[in-house]
């Protein structure tokens, strides 16, 4: 174990209280707020692909128009608060000094959630650039490079202040966010703008495709998957009381996950006009990305050895467990979609919904949860309102991410078969229509699931507050010196 | 294992952990490598000229407007525009995409998911009165279908200097556009709207050039049918 994992098992300083923990309070109450209308939102979308209806003839209301909301509501609005706030606590803890500006700090954090507000009021309105992740229009881009930037800045001097030598891991992983998302964002939104809420990429074509999705996959690499294991090595080892398995396997994996991953994104564009050179090497290299996934896997199952038994009662373990092993099946599901012949398939169809989500809710939705549960009793000073209500929570969520995925898959096998099903005479046998009729059980099974999910959301925010509410104790620093 | 890390510290630890900076360096140079060696090549591939060569024309005023509308609905959110290279999907759309096909496409618009069918080929399939009654109310058309009605897009009006405004930046951009084109645009916009209309008018349907459904329609049409002579859209189905 390297002493960086002690470190992590370290009581804070006892002189005063050094770290700026108002600013990862601020960002907590928007992670409630954020899951709350980002998967409500999702949740209402879902409703609309069954009961075509529910629009109610609004033309803000329409599928088209709020599915990239619920998108970016539950990347940059949920799992961004996540991550920033989840960042804030453990890297003064790790680096042992308070974020290097205060005020840097407080302006990332209104300057995101402006901008959140910015996209859920353009984007229902029909403001929007198209491609997937990235459809907010260039004046919120520019304030989100500003943002991101600033953020960016404040936590390069938060380490350039640090008072312990070694970085750890999880640094390293926060670091490769920080530094690979304005990357991604600038080069994905170069525009010629025409009017102040339109623009027009430089690229276009096939080209405009295969960097919006080098952007889109690395979206999902650097947002929903790097900074979270960063956070996984840092929330995890302190959950379990354990050190971090393997030092060496952290290392290895680390710089295989950030240099293959870039790599994979063409594998959104197989059997399209793409190069086929180009298509290949998506292909090749997100089979190649199993390894460095699964070492992280490892590394965090593994981290768990000797605290299994804790597992039965501890609902953090609970939420943390489930979240690594989903993150070990999406990322196995995921390099075999990006196989031509499996992609010839799965392409265009539901299951890539259920892909989506089974690491979107497994992953990233589970872990959010068990940081959450861990930091609010220690930011807040008072011992969860009911540790009962939270492994409701999590039972409520595991099965409702089972019925979501299971439904999608079963949607998206059965349509990518119709669509390629042939009769005697060598004629299409079904038509596109008679497909769509089929969907509509599987469309109805992945609604409950997700008003599940919804509502183990509901179930932690009443926790939540329930928790901050309670009287402070009279002896003050008993959660939080564990 | 903890012990063996800490006796024998690896060159990793010693040589990077400490630097920051030096750090933050390699995991830019790390991160780069993959889209430099992808994305680069792409440029001598899409092009102007090449676009150019194989007779692919650039949309007209009206059909950027209905473009900037199909983008504003989010209708690439539902239809996917790419047919790929197999039976089944050329017996349903038609002849596969090719890639100077898309080279007035800012932004692409291939989409990723067919909640609905492809939209690649649907230019020319159906009449222009079509177009107009599916979108007031799809279930005329097609009973089962589950896609929302657009009953707005006959309400709301295109503006000429707003479509203006797109073609001068998509000129800007590199599309071929001559000076005078971007100044006749009103009156491209109104002529080839007309056309629309008097087609529409023979179905019965009452309509304006600057409807918004004329746009749409307009661009929809034109799906597909990349090349005015029509050559690329016929030939994939042989092959």
């Amino acid at each position: 174990m390297s002493n960086a994992a002690a470190l992590a098992t370290q009581p804070s300083p006892a002189v005063g209280h050094p770290y700026d923990d108002a600013i990862v309070k601020k960002f907590v109450i928007a992670m409630v707020v954020w899951a709350v209308v980002g998967m409500t939102v999702g949740v209402y979308i879902a409703a609309e692909l069954a009961f075509w209806q529910l629009n109610l003839g609004i033309p803000q209301l329409t599928f088209g128009r709020l599915r990239p909301l619920h998108t970016n509501a539950v990347i940059f609005a949920f799992a961004c608060n996540v991550v920033f706030g989840g960042m804030y606590y453990s890297i003064q803890r790790l680096l042992q000094v308070r974020m290097w500006s205060d005020g840097l700090s407080k302006f990332h954090f209104w300057g995101w959630q402006s901008i959140i507000v910015a996209a859920a009021i353009t984007l229902p309105m029909g403001m929007t650039q198209s491609k997937e992740y990235a459809e907010l229009i260039w004046p919120i881009d520019l304030a989100i490079a500003v943002v991101f930037l600033s953020f960016a800045f404040n936590v390069m001097m938060t380490i350039a202040n640090r008072k312990v030598q070694h970085l750890y891991v999880a640094i390293w992983f926060y670091m490769s966010f920080l530094i690979t998302i304005p990357v991604l964002h600038v080069v994905n939104n170069l525009a010629i703008l025409a009017t102040l809420t339109r623009s027009y990429p430089v690229y276009s074509g096939m080209t405009d495709a295969l960097v919006q999705w080098w952007y889109g996959h690395n979206a999902v690499g650097f947002v929903l998957t790097t900074p979270f294991l960063g956070l996984m090595y840092y929330f995890l080892p302190r959950a379990a009381n354990r050190p971090v398995f393997s030092y060496r396997l952290s290392i290895v994996h680390f710089w295989a996950l950030v240099f293959l991953y870039i790599w994979a994104g063409p594998h959104h564009l197989l059997y399209s006009a793409l190069p086929d050179w180009a298509q290949t090497l998506g292909m090749v290299f997100s089979i190649m990305l199993i390894a460095p996934s699964w070492g992280g896997m490892l590394n965090g199952l593994l981290t768990l050895r000797g605290a299994w038994n804790r597992l039965r009662t501890d609902p953090i373990l609970k939420f943390m467990v489930v979240a690594v092993s989903f993150y070990g099946m999406s990322t196995f599901e995921g390099p075999m979609m990006s196989i031509r012949a499996v992609s010839a398939l799965s392409h265009y169809t539901n299951w890539v919904i259920g892909h989506v989500h089974s690491g979107a809710l497994g992953w990233v939705g589970m872990i959010s949860f068990a940081i959450l549960y861990w930091m609010v009793p220690r930011l807040w000073n008072r011992e969860l309102y009911s540790e009962r209500l939270a492994t409701y929570h999590f039972w409520i969520a595991t099965i409702g991410i089972v019925l979501y995925t299971v439904a999608m898959w079963g949607a998206g096998i059965q349509e990518g078969l119709n669509w390629r099903a042939l009769d005697e005479n060598g004629q299409l046998a079904y038509s596109f229509v008679d497909t769509t009729l089929q969907m509509k059980p599987y469309f109805y099974v992945r609604l409950l699931g997700g008003l599940m999910y919804l509502s183990g959301v509901l179930l932690m925010a009443y926790n939540l507050i329930a928790t901050v509410q309670r009287p402070e104790p009279a002896v003050s620093a008993a959660p939080a010196a564990k | 294992m903890s012990n063996e890390t800490e006796s024998k510290p690896y060159w990793h630890r010693r040589l990077l952990e400490p630097r920051a900076g030096l750090f933050a360096v390699l995991t830019t140079v790390v991160i780069s490598i993959g889209g430099l060696v992808e994305i680069t090549p792409m440029f001598t591939v899409t092009t102007a000229a090449h676009a150019e060569a194989a007779g692919i024309e650039p949309y007209t005023p009206l059909e950027v407007a209905g473009r900037d509308i199909y983008i504003r609905e989010g209708c690439y959110v539902c239809h996917s525009q790419m047919v790929r290279p197999f039976r089944d999907e050329t017996l349903r759309y038609g002849a596969w995409s090719r890639s100077e096909e898309y080279s007035w496409d800012r932004p692409f618009l291939l989409g990723s998911r067919r909640i609905g069918p492809d939209l690649f080929r649907v230019g020319g399939k159906y009449p222009d009165a079509w177009h107009y009654e599916h979108m007031k109310d799809p279930r005329s058309i097609t009973p089962q279908s589950l896609m929302p009605p657009y009953p707005w897009l006959a309400r709301w009006k295109i503006d000429p200097e707003d479509v203006r405004a797109s073609v001068v930046a998509l000129k800007r951009v590199g599309t071929p556009y001559t000076d005078e084109e971007v100044e006749q645009v009103p009156a491209a916009l109104q002529a080839q709207g007309q056309q629309i209309v008097d087609r529409m008018a023979t179905a019965g349907i009452q309509v304006a050039w600057d409807d918004e459904i004329v746009a749409l329609t307009a661009y929809l049409q034109r799906l597909g049918k990349m090349n005015k002579t029509g050559k690329i859209a016929d030939a994939g189905g042989a092959e």
